[in-house]
């Protein structure tokens, strides 16, 4: 019952957005391909595409995070949506609903589609599984963060971002900076790297923070793995710094943020040594002075804020390809 | 009853037996496995058992019958319908009850209710600490009289190693076997899936093999230090395997056993998120999976248990992280151990000794073998035929198995429990 990702129907087309391992080639290029023209609508004075028009697009966040619910609430409404949105660790569940019959009750509210926030990793999943079994599929699911497991449309717009600054995926080294293990936007940025065949992918970070048996998510010698930020870091045409949260930062991961910094701040020295034309990305929010200096995150080679704006031209064309049109 | 069981290939491998031949039962004994009845001998029922095989009832070393406290999940009836159409007549119960097995009265009030003739005999595990709380020892000598055959600890740890140590000496003080899981709590800690390739992938987790080794680690040294009789529940890993080889070579007296689901599981079979493969411990590599299969041949590993853990359908909808561990296993734990057996090429009589004298041997029970005078507690089974683990089929109350939908060889046709019939397969 759990071999197959309920994410593609029977002809291999995307009707849900779980995750992005496993998404063929076609399909990432397809929903950037799409998202392309999206970006040139928030130019406009109306920012407004009807591809919605008459859908309701339920929020669904049982974990709090008002920037990913925002985006999402503002790449609906573009296409003309109606949106709803539910912060429900603060309703129902706290009264002892279980997930599945909060998701019952909100599909008999004729909704559309689900954008799903989860602490726990494979809850969209669930989700979904749920409703293709009741034959409700119809209803679709979008994967908003789930845990430590994924967050596809993350991965997607950083991808979005890497091929609009740097066109060819297939000559680039990527670096992926800082806590691997607690990230899904790490999980998600791995699998659409892979597929999307970039040569070589580096993992940079200290012990605590890299989960075991990571390099087996690229095939042998693709995927490296570095304790050594200067030495991960030279060479690379993209860096893609993770936020580190804060209760992370002084435990028995990390000693203090000072350290951190120190070791794995992403500084105009060290980033030096990547190329001379690499980008800076980060999923934000940003910790300056933890993961990242500012005068990175203000320089000419940061894209951060080109990634928000990107951001919302790829949730609308996951949307609107999940609604069919 | 006297019963005669015609036709036949008896296994004991207690016994050393291999042979085809009648077994004669009287009240509720074994008077003859020789293939002529003992004088005087009328049959007053028959069963025939051409193309099967007769061997004494399996003995599981941990099945949880879910009372006392949590009856919406099973309840004796239930589960004892599952171990006589398993060919279980002998089990021992965990202490992880509601509230646990830690008073006499609690135990005698479960083996009250399981006596009935149709049950399977029923051995409590008693809580070696209070409340499995770790901190203050039960009236061990007291349980015992009640009906306790060990005391453990179920899944939980005690967190003290002191308190552990002390626990050891008072049970080796009456000679009383201290089952124990090897599981450091502090590194499985919010854990929830084997620490490697898959929870990586998953974003689970994970729980590492050393959460397995230190613990055993500490267990080993203080069952040599107290002389305590140390028995290993769940054995997971390679490594944690390799240390008990070492440590026997050593001297040290200890047995172990491993659940019939990570003799044919790995993590890979979590696939997408499956709740039925959360389980503690947690299935870890093929690598691992492959050397559990290898050591329970050999012997290194005493014993195969079901680990039967029926659970709710609504405890297993939720994401991986949030579902109640565990898997039924009380009717899957013959079927699996015969496909271990044929993927290893093991004799029969090698296989069956681990899920029948092996066991009994561990907990020091009068169960486990067919010799004349013998408790008449024996299954029936036709190796050939298939049984379907279904919703429907599952007379369990719990119905989460990884195996649900899959078709196993190894179908019981009857059983008996102290020579009364209690389990009869209507479609043979």
């Amino acid at each position: 019952m759990s071999t197959r990702n309920p994410q593609l129907n029977a002809n291999g087309e995307l009707i849900h957005l779980i995750t992005l391992e496993g998404l063929p080639r076609e399909i990432i290029i397809g929903i950037l391909d799409r998202a392309a023209p999206f970006t040139e609508i928030a130019e406009r004075e109306v920012k407004k595409v009807p591809l919605l028009r008459g859908k309701s697009v339920f929020n669904l966040f049982f974990e709090n995070s008002t920037r990913t619910r925002t985006t999402f609430e503002i790449a609906a409404k573009r296409l003309s949506a109606d949106v709803i949105n539910l912060n429900i660790n603060t309703s129902s569940t706290a009264k002892g609903e279980t997930l599945l019959d909060t998701v019952d009750n909100l599909a008999a509210m004729q909704a559309d589609m689900f954008v799903v926030r989860h602490a726990s990793s494979g809850a969209p999943y669930l989700i979904a599984q749920h409703l293709a079994a009741t034959k409700r599929d119809h209803i679709r699911v979008i994967n908003a963060g789930d845990g430590r497991h994924a967050h596809p449309t993350q991965g997607l717009l950083d991808m979005y971002t890497i091929r609009h600054y740097k066109r060819d995926f297939t000559k680039l080294t990527v670096a992926v900076v800082g806590d691997v293990l607690h990230s899904r936007v790490a999980r998600s940025q791995l699998h659409a790297l892979v597929t999307l065949g970039v040569p070589e992918i580096r993992i940079i970070g200290p012990k605590t923070l890299l989960p075991t048996g990571v390099e087996q998510m690229a095939s042998k010698g693709r995927l490296r793995i570095f304790n050594d930020l200067r030495e991960g870091l030279k060479g690379a045409d993209v860096v893609m710094t993770l936020r580190l949260q804060n209760e992370r930062m002084n435990g028995a991961l990390l000693p203090s943020t000072q350290e951190y910094f120190k070791s794995y701040g992403l500084t105009p020295a060290t980033l030096a040594l990547a190329k001379p034309d690499a980008i800076v990305m980060h999923p934000g929010p940003m910790n300056r002075g933890v993961e990242i200096d500012s005068a990175v995150a203000d320089s000419s080679q940061a894209v951060i804020l080109p990634q928000v704006t990107f951001g919302i031209a790829v949730r609308m064309a996951v949307m609107s390809m999940l609604a069919g049109n | 009853m006297r019963i005669q069981i015609k036709n036949g290939r008896v296994i004991d491998p207690a016994n050393g037996i291999d042979r085809l031949a009648d077994v004669f039962v009287a009240d509720g004994a074994i008077v003859s496995h020789g293939g002529t009845p003992p004088a005087g001998f009328i049959a007053e029922g028959t069963v025939d058992a051409t193309g099967c095989i007769v061997c004494p009832g399996l003995v599981d070393l941990s099945a949880r019958l879910r009372e006392p406290g949590f009856e919406y999940r099973a309840t004796l009836e239930s589960e004892m319908a599952a171990a006589a159409a398993g060919g279980v007549t002998s089990l021992a119960c965990p202490p992880d009850t509601d509230p646990p097995l830690d008073e006499p009265g609690l135990v005698e009030m479960l083996k009250h209710r399981a006596r009935l003739p149709e049950f399977a005999h029923v051995y409590p595990v008693g809580a070696l600490t209070v409340g499995l709380a770790g901190q203050r020892l039960t009236e061990m000598a007291e349980l015992a009289e009640a009906g306790c055959v060990a005391f453990g600890q179920a899944n939980t740890a005690v967190f003290d190693t002191q308190v552990l140590l002390r626990a050891m000496q008072y049970a080796a003080t009456f000679g009383f076997s201290v089952w124990l899981q090897a599981q450091d709590p502090h590194l499985a800690k919010g854990g929830v899936a084997h620490d490697g390739a898959i929870a990586a992938r998953l974003g689970l987790t994970g729980i590492p093999v050393v959460a397995e080794t230190i613990a055993l680690a500490t267990q080993l040294h203080l069952a040599r230090e107290t002389g305590a009789r140390l028995h290993l529940t769940r054995i997971s890993s390679a490594a944690g395997l390799e240390m008990i080889r070492a440590a026997r070579a050593a001297g040290i007296a200890v047995t172990c056993d491993v659940a019939a689901h990570h003799l044919h599981l790995s993590e890979n079979d979590i696939g997408w998120f499956d709740p039925h493969c959360r389980l503690d411990p947690p299935l870890r590599t093929s690598f691992d999976r492959d050397a559990l299969r290898a050591g329970l041949a050999d012997g290194s590993i005493d014993a195969l248990c079901s680990d039967h853990t029926p659970v709710d359908d609504d405890a297993k909808q939720a994401p991986f992280g949030e579902v109640e561990v565990g898997a039924t296993g009380l009717e899957l734990l013959l079927p699996l151990t015969l496909k271990w057996a044929t993927e290893m090429k093991l004799p029969l009589a090698i296989a069956l000794a681990r899920v029948t004298s092996d066991p009994a041997r561990i907990m020091d029970i009068p169960a486990g073998s067919l010799a004349h005078g013998s408790i008449a507690d024996i299954c029936v089974f036709d190796p050939d035929a298939t049984v379907r683990i279904s919703r429907q089929t599952l007379r369990s109350q719990g119905k989460n198995t990884p195996f649900l939908g899959r078709e196993l060889k190894g179908r019981v046709r009857c059983t008996l429990i102290e020579g009364q019939l209690a389990y009869y397969d209507e479609m043979a």
